[in-house]
Order: C-alpha cells, then sequence, then structure tokens
C-alpha cells in the first residue's frame, strides 16, 4: 500500500477533529474531536513506522502511548465538563468564559 | 619612621569620624581630639624630616587597589620624599597651631564640634595630596579639600553672602578641577598608569610625545590655577574670607592654596619638558602678583588685604617654578605658610577685640594688643622681605633666580629669557608694592588712633600662644634654605638634578632690601596719620574705579557667565529635564498602560477563539518553515 493512502486519510481525520474543536459548542464533542485529531496523529505514526519497517517499531510503540495519555486526558476531561455542569446547568463552553478581562 | 608616614592623613581622618560621630558628647566640644591627631602626626612629619635631612632615601610603597584588566590598575600608594616630608611639616604645622588658635576663637560657637571635624577633614585631604604616589589619588585628597573649603567658608551660611561665597569658591575651583582632571586622564592614557614616577619616566624618556606632554601639562595647570587663586580664576580666594578666621589662616594662606604649587612642583619634571606651559605659567604668575598686588593696596577689610597678598605670594611661587627656581618655590611656601598663617591669626584676634573687619575702624591698636602688634609685625616684615625674616631669603632666591634665568644666561631653565625677565620686573614691582601695602596695613591698624567704638583688649592666652610659636616660626624659618644642607637639597630628586639652590646675588640683597623699605616708607609717609579723608588713589578716577570693581572681572563672569548659566542655561536644563527625560520615562508607562487597555478585549475567555488563534499560528509558522526548509 502506497504510504500515500494512510496520510491523505489521517490529513482528513484531523481536519475533522480541527473543525469540531473550533466549532461545536457542545464540550463533550470538544473532547471528542480531540481524540479524532490525536487519533490522526497515531496513524501518521503507524503508516511512517510501516513504511521506514523500523527494527525497533518506535512508531507503534509512540502510538500506543498517545493512546494511553488520551484515555487519561478524557478521564480528567470529561470529570472537568460534569463539574462544570453541575455547577452551572450547561456545558455550551460558549458560556464558560469566566477567565477573561 | 617613613613607614609611619600613613599615620599622618589616616589619623585626622579618624578624628573626623570620631567627631562627627560623638564628638558632641566628648568634654570641650572634641576639639581635643583633633589636636591630639594632627599632632601625632606633627611629630612624625618632623621625624620623617630630619630622617630626609640626615639623607634618608625616598620611601615608596603601593598596594593593588582597583585592578582593570591585566596591564592597567590603579594602585594606593605614598611617595615620603624630601617634598613631601616638607610639605607635611608646614601642614601638620599650621594645623596644628590653627586648632589650638581656634579653641579659644570658636569659643561658644554653635557648630563648634563641627568646626573641628572639617578641619580635620581637610588636614587629611591636603596630606593624601602631599603623600600620594598617583594622580588619582592625588585628585582625591584634592576633591576632599574642595568639599572642606565649601563647608569652612560656608561656616557662617546664616548670612546670605557668606553661603554665596562658598558656593563661588566651589565652583570657581570646579573650573580648574575640570582641566586637572582632563589633564590627569591625558597621562594616565599615554603611560599607561595613574603613577606619578611612571609618568614623569614616560616623559623623561621620550616615550610621551612632546604635544601630548604640552597638552597634558597645560590641563594639570588648569587645576593649579583654580586651588592656587592664580589669574583669571583667583576672583574665589578674597571672598572665602567670608570664613572664620582660623580657616583663612589654614586653608586659604598656608595649604590648599598651596597645593596647586605644590602639584606643580611634584610634577615639575613633565612642566620642565614643555617649555611653552613654564612660559605661560610665568606670564599668568607675573600677572597675578602684580593686579593682586594693587588690589590689596585699595581694600578696607584688613582680611581681604591678606588675601590678596595671598594671591600675590602664591604667584611669587608660581613664578619662581616658571623660571627653573624649583627649590626657590618650595622654599617660599614653606616660610610664607608660617608668616601668613601668622598674620591670619593675628588679623583674628584683631577683628576679635574691634569687632570689626574693616580697618577703617581700626587704628593704635599698638598699645592696647603688645603682643599681637609684636607678632604681626614680625609676620609683616617677613612678608615685606626684610633681612633676616623669612621672606627675605625666599623672596631673594627666587628673584635671583629668575635674574639668573632672564639675564644672566644661566641657561638651565626651560623658559624663554623675555618670560624670565618678565617674572623678574615685575616680581621686583611686586616686591615694592607689597611693601605699601603692608605699611598701609601697619599703619592703619596699629598706628595714630583707635577709630572704632568701644576699648579693644589684648586676647587671652589661648589665642595668642600660637601667635608667638609662629612668630618665632616667621622669624626663623628662613634659615633652613642656608647653608649646604638647606631645604634646596632636601627636596632635591633624581629627575631634577640642576635646580640646586641658588647662590645669593649681593647686589640682588642690597636692592631688594632698598625696594621693599622704599615702600614701607612711602607707606609710612602716606598712612602715619591713619586713614586720609580721601585715598590717595582717588585722584585717579579711572584707576581708583578699575581696582574697586576688582578689574570688572567679577562683572564679567557674574554678567558673561554666571547670569548665562542662571538665566538660561539653567532653565533650559530644568525644561529638558522636566520635558524630554521625564517625558521619555513618564510616556513609556502612560504608553503601555494606554496599549493594554486596548488589548486586554483579546482576553475574552472564549477558549475556542484562542483554539483558533492558536491553530491559525500554527499553519502560519508550519507555512513559514516549509518555505525556509524546502528551498
Amino acid at each position: 500500500m502506497p504510504l500515500m493512502y494512510p496520510l491523505v486519510f489521517a490529513a482528513f481525520l484531523f481536519s475533522v477533529g480541527v473543525y469540531g474543536v473550533l466549532a461545536r459548542r457542545n464540550a463533550v464533542m470538544v473532547l471528542m474531536s480531540i481524540e479524532l485529531m490525536l487519533n490522526a496523529v497515531n496513524v501518521n505514526l503507524v503508516a511512517f513506522n510501516a513504511y521506514l519497517r523500523d527494527q525497533l517499531v518506535s512508531g507503534q510503540v509512540f502510538a500506543l502511548f498517545v493512546i494511553a495519555v488520551a484515555a487519561a486526558e478524557v478521564g480528567i476531561g470529561l470529570a472537568i465538563v460534569l463539574l462544570i455542569f453541575r455547577n452551572r446547568e450547561t456545558v455550551n463552553i460558549d458560556e464558560v468564559d469566566l477567565l477573561r478581562w | 619612621m617613613e613607614k609611619l608616614a600613613w599615620l599622618v592623613p589616616a589619623l585626622p581622618l579618624v578624628a573626623w569620624a570620631v567627631l562627627l560621630l560623638l564628638g558632641k558628647r566628648l568634654p570641650g566640644g572634641g576639639a581635643a581630639v583633633g589636636i591630639l591627631a594632627v599632632a601625632i602626626g606633627w611629630v612624625i612629619s618632623l621625624a620623617i624630616l630630619f630622617g630626609v635631612i640626615g639623607g634618608a632615601d625616598p620611601y615608596h610603597v603601593s598596594v593593588e587597589w582597583a585592578p582593570i584588566g591585566a596591564s592597567f590598575d590603579i594602585p594606593l600608594g605614598m611617595t615620603v620624599d624630601g617634598l613631601a616630608a616638607v610639605m607635611m611639616v608646614v601642614v601638620t604645622t599650621i594645623s596644628l597651631f590653627v586648632q589650638i588658635y581656634s579653641i579659644s576663637y570658636m569659643r561658644g560657637d554653635e557648630r563648634y564640634t563641627l568646626f573641628f571635624a572639617n578641619l580635620s577633614l581637610f588636614t587629611a585631604g591636603m596630606l593624601i595630596v602631599v603623600l600620594a604616589d598617583n594622580l588619582l589619588l592625588l585628585l582625591f585628597g584634592w576633591e576632599i579639600m574642595g568639599i572642606c573649603s565649601y563647608f569652612l567658608i560656608g561656616h557662617y551660611w546664616e548670612d546670605v553672602a557668606n553661603a554665596r561665597a562658598a558656593v563661588k569658591a566651589f565652583l570657581t575651583t570646579r573650573v580648574g578641577d575640570l582641566g586637572f582632571m582632563a589633564g590627569i586622564f591625558v597621562f594616565a592614557w599615554a603611560a599607561r598608569s595613574f603613577e606619578i614616577d611612571r609618568i614623569i619616566e614616560g616623559v623623561t624618556t621620550g616615550e610621551i610625545s612632546s604635544a601630548t606632554v604640552t597638552l597634558g601639562a597645560a590641563l594639570l595647570f588648569c587645576g593649579a590655577i583654580g586651588k592656587s587663586g592664580q589669574f583669571p580664576l583667583h576672583t574665589w580666594l578674597p571672598d572665602a574670607m567670608a570664613g572664620p578666621t582660623p580657616v583663612s589662616a589654614l586653608i586659604h594662606a598656608a595649604t590648599m592654596v598651596a597645593a596647586g604649587v605644590f602639584l606643580v612642583a611634584r610634577m615639575y619634571p613633565v612642566f620642565e619638558a614643555s617649555g611653552s606651559v613654564l612660559n605661560e605659567i610665568g606670564i599668568l604668575a607675573s600677572i597675578t602678583m602684580l593686579i593682586a598686588a594693587l588690589l590689596a593696596l585699595v581694600q578696607d577689610d584688613i582680611k581681604r588685604v591678606l588675601a590678596y597678598s595671598t594671591v600675590s605670594q602664591l604667584a611669587y611661587m608660581m613664578g619662581a617654578l616658571s623660571v627653573g627656581g624649583y627649590s626657590a618655590g618650595i622654599f617660599h611656601l614653606f616660610t610664607h605658610a608660617f608668616f601668613k598663617a601668622l598674620l591670619f591669626l593675628a588679623a583674628g584676634v584683631i577683628i576679635h577685640a574691634v569687632h570689626s573687619n574693616n580697618m577703617s575702624e581700626m587704628g593704635g591698636l599698638a598699645r592696647a594688643m603688645p603682643v599681637t602688634f609684636v607678632t604681626f609685625l614680625v609676620g609683616a616684615l617677613a612678608l615685606t622681605g626684610i633681612a633676616p625674616l623669612a621672606g627675605f631669603w625666599s623672596k631673594d632666591e627666587i628673584l635671583t633666580d629668575a635674574w639668573n634665568a632672564g639675564f644672566g644666561g644661566a641657561g638651565e631653565a626651560a623658559t624663554s629669557q623675555s618670560v624670565a625677565q618678565i617674572v623678574f620686573v615685575t616680581g621686583m614691582v611686586t616686591a615694592f608694592l607689597t611693601a605699601l601695602y603692608v605699611g598701609r596695613m601697619l599703619w592703619l591698624t596699629f598706628g595714630a588712633a583707635f577709630r572704632g567704638q568701644g576699648h579693644p583688649r589684648e586676647a587671652d592666652a589661648g589665642m595668642l600662644f600660637p601667635l608667638v610659636v609662629l612668630a618665632v616660626g616667621a622669624a626663623l624659618a628662613g634659615f633652613v634654605g642656608l647653608g649646604d644642607n638647606s631645604i634646596g637639597t632636601w627636596i632635591q630628586t633624581e629627575e631634577l638634578p640642576s635646580h640646586g639652590p641658588a647662590t645669593l646675588n649681593l647686589g640682588l640683597i642690597v636692592a631688594t632690601t632698598a625696594i621693599a623699605l622704599a615702600g614701607l616708607a612711602l607707606g609710612t609717609v602716606l598712612y602715619r596719620r591713619g586713614l586720609p579723608e580721601r585715598e590717595y588713589l582717588e585722584r585717579f578716577p579711572l584707576l581708583w574705579k578699575t581696582l574697586q570693581r576688582k578689574y570688572f572681572l567679577d562683572d564679567l563672569y557674574e554678567q558673561g557667565i554666571v547670569r548665562a548659566v542662571v538665566g538660561a542655561l539653567a532653565p533650559a536644563t530644568y525644561w529638558f529635564d522636566q520635558r524630554v527625560i521625564d517625558g521619555v520615562v513618564n510616556g513609556a508607562g502612560l504608553g503601555t498602560r494606554r496599549l493594554a487597555r486596548g488589548l486586554r478585549y483579546v482576553q475574552s475567555g472564549q477558549a475556542q477563539w484562542y483554539a483558533a488563534a492558536l491553530f491559525i499560528g500554527v499553519v502560519g509558522l508550519a507555512v513559514v518553515a516549509t518555505r525556509l526548509i524546502g528551498n
């Protein structure tokens, strides 16, 4: 399989993630979009690993690390979203703008 | 003994600190502290001088003070040679007796302790100048004297005139100091050292180019002009008489003003290497001695007479140095210190007794104050140059040197013959004028009838004791210049082999004595009956006006310099400081606040906006990076 296919796929996935982070109002959706971006990175890592035939498979190892970190991040992120919802009865991040002038 | 020389300036410095911190709590206002410090220094100085007379070698010690890089450092050291030893004895002697005198003179003064503290600091400053082995340390002591002079002239600062005199003295000498500092840097740059020995070595070996030597010597001499009250910066000295009389004796007669002469003597090989600067010194000294002696003729204030006399005598010393009379100049400095300090202190006694500085309110004091009269007479005759008193020997040696350089074809001086001739002729004229104003002063003060208020009485023993001691000094100090082992040989150094004491010329002795006696006789004829109704010089209105207005020099400085500075330069500088300097500083603060007020709206709290900015930024960087790396 040429390298081009997974790279185009990863770029598409990343763009979808960026759009989600910038455009969605729901905090949960924003978190999911971040996951999409991370997974796009994972696809890249694995694709290059296969392309370069790395003996140490470091691309795959790093992909595993990213997955672990992403899981932890989502755990904290969802906890924050839950607390915000309990306090303000909303998960619309447009309305969560306390840190401003 | 010379290893202890550092104690001589150090002790008065300690005394100054002690007096400032604890002085008021000490018995007797702490005067004893200052006197003790300088008395110990006096004993050490005398011991060192006797060592020098016995043939001791110059002693030099130096420690590293502030190293700058590998090749250049600022040392802290002292040179104890004959010149330094003679100067140390002069300074400590005068300071000691002035301080003893001040116990009585200043009794009951509001700032009694502060006065003694300042006298101690001043003495320390002069001794630092005398002992310094490098120009930077010398400048240090020089400036201590400058500031002490300011403090002491303005001692009675409640009177605005005194405060103004203090500022005038400070600023006028500062004009000269500016040149002095530039001169120091010229030599430090040329010789790669501040050390006097190394500079002199560089000059005598020709390592420093003659143009540099001339420039540096001329600049150094600017400092001497300011400190030693030479034309055209002499105007501060008479005004400095606003200070208490002991100050006039210590600072403005015997020591501080001698610093300029000492500087020229200390750097003499440098000045000698540049004949043109010596010529300038000779010309300026001639002008100064003549105009100051003329001004002394028309003063009513007895201290001003003495002040102008000091200016005139300092010019004598400078004139001696300019014609190669290295030892004659220092000899005159030595004798002058005794009789001028004596004259000032005696004048202080008189002022105390008649409660006025003006000779128009004195007269007939010889009977009321016999001790003061006799001591004053000794000092006055020594100043006139009557044998065998101190001034006679030194003045004659100066005139002999000038004669030899100008007419004798001795050829040892670097000065041109015509300048030496000018120095000789003005020296003779000044000797006559000196005798004339001394005669006038003596008759107006002690002769005829008393013209003032009250009944003047003799001062107490505390004030008379220094007078008597100094009178003995003024009578005998001249004898150090006689014989084979005289002051001229003590201050001899290797660099100055040719400037031994001059052999006295009998014809000149007769001539100068005749001139001095003629001046005194004329003074007697004119002022025997006391103050004439109309001063004799008033018959020449133009001359009288010129002398009364001090050759219009003060007016010139007032109109030309002071007014320009106060009227235009000072407001302009103030405006520049307030508007431009402060404007930039305040503008920086104000501008930041204005900018922040606008920029803070960027901080909207909308996390997605931040993310968008971040994303755009990353994309932008990526584009730039690919462009740069790709090509």
